[in-house]
């Protein structure tokens, strides 16, 4: 209903919710000592050793950090690129 | 007596330590707990006008631990509250005058003749903190339900647990009921969410907390306040009672009723 009513009043998210999303972040990278451009550098690198190995979709790649209780996690989504079976002949 | 030594911190300034302070002292002491606080903010010393007992200042914290005089003839004896002391801190000089091993000297020797000895921190994560804490049993962290204060409750919650001081047990303060229920001030369990620590207290914005400083009574001593009943509540959970969270009453008005009743889509409650 609520979100039926804030599509329907063009409404943008409310200040408390938008404190609450930045803090979010701003606490993963204060508890990780990672200033936020580096989760972008480790993807690229991540990115180039994984596709020696595989063959990735470097656009799929993924990299987020979760909060579990005060604890945080890197979550990678690697999607692998089916294999092209060569035809021959 | 085998005393608790309770640090009130923050991390961020002017969030209330120094009423939380007072108010949960008075409310232990008022329960019949005898209860001495210590203001380690040394330099910036603020606990004795909370309290109203700026006054009676003869001799403070960095007198007893440099050995000018005895720890009793620091104590301060509150007159309305004949279990409440106060050591007040130094004025004119600054943290490094007491180290962490100072602190838990003295605690140790506190610990014996009270049931509770309350250590107001000063802000920030340097020396002043450390001291602060080094002694601690318990760790109370405050906080407001505001993006700058719990960053720092956050940053403190960190070192609290790497001081292997944790878990610390968190109290948000001024919180505005009106502005949560509108969506435009963080709720308690946004807060929580954000945080992962323990709630031991949510205090509501109440003038009274103001008056109440102007006069050097904390608000717990009026016995009606919202914010001194909150801070009775926190009391009381560390002395280790149920005491089930009140609910902070919706003070949105008819727009605040009004959207609550889109919200439920039409429906009351």
């Amino acid at each position: 209903m609520s979100n039926f009513l804030d599509r329907l009043l063009h409404r943008t998210p409310n200040s408390a919710d938008q404190a609450k999303e930045r803090l979010k972040l701003v606490l993963i990278h204060d508890r990780t000592d990672m200033p936020p451009g580096m989760l972008d550098a480790l993807k690229d690198e991540l990115i180039s050793v994984i596709s020696r190995h595989v063959e990735i979709d470097p656009n799929a790649v993924r990299i987020e950090m979760t909060q579990e209780g005060r604890e945080q996690r890197l979550i990678a989504d690697i999607p692998l690129r089916p294999v092209h079976r060569r035809r021959t002949g | 007596m085998a005393g608790k030594v309770v640090t009130i911190t923050s991390g961020k300034g002017g969030v209330g330590k120094t009423t939380a302070t007072a108010n949960i002292a008075a409310a232990l002491a008022t329960a019949g707990q005898k209860v001495v606080c210590i203001d380690a903010d040394i330099g910036l010393r603020n606990l004795d006008v909370i309290l109203g007992l700026e006054n009676r200042i003869v001799y403070d914290l960095v007198d007893v631990i440099e050995g000018r005089c005895r720890l009793r003839q620091a104590m301060i004896r509150d007159k309305r509250l004949p279990e409440l002391y106060l050591i007040p801190a130094a004025q004119t000089r600054d943290k490094s005058a007491v180290s962490p091993s100072d602190m838990i000297r003295l605690c140790d020797d506190l610990r014996p003749e009270f049931d509770w000895v309350l250590i107001d921190s000063p802000a920030g994560i340097e020396r002043g903190f450390r001291n602060a804490v080094a002694p601690s049993d318990i760790v109370v962290v405050i906080t407001n339900p505001e993006v700058s204060a719990v960053r720092d409750a956050d940053r403190i919650i960190g070192l609290i647990e790497a001081e292997e001081k944790g878990p610390a047990r968190l109290v948000i303060n001024r919180i505005k009921p009106g502005m949560v229920k509108r969506g435009d001030m963080l709720s308690t369990d946004d807060v929580l969410e954000l945080l992962a620590i323990d709630l031991i207290g949510m205090v509501p914005e109440d003038e009274n907390v103001l008056t109440g400083s102007n006069r050097g009574t904390p608000v717990v001593m009026d016995g009606k306040s919202k914010a001194g009943q909150a801070f009775n509540d926190i009391a009381r959970r560390l002395n280790g009672e149920e005491v089930p969270f009140l609910k902070l009453e919706d003070e949105g008005g008819l727009f605040g009723r009004l959207s609550r009743w889109f919200r439920n889509g039409g429906r009351n409650e």
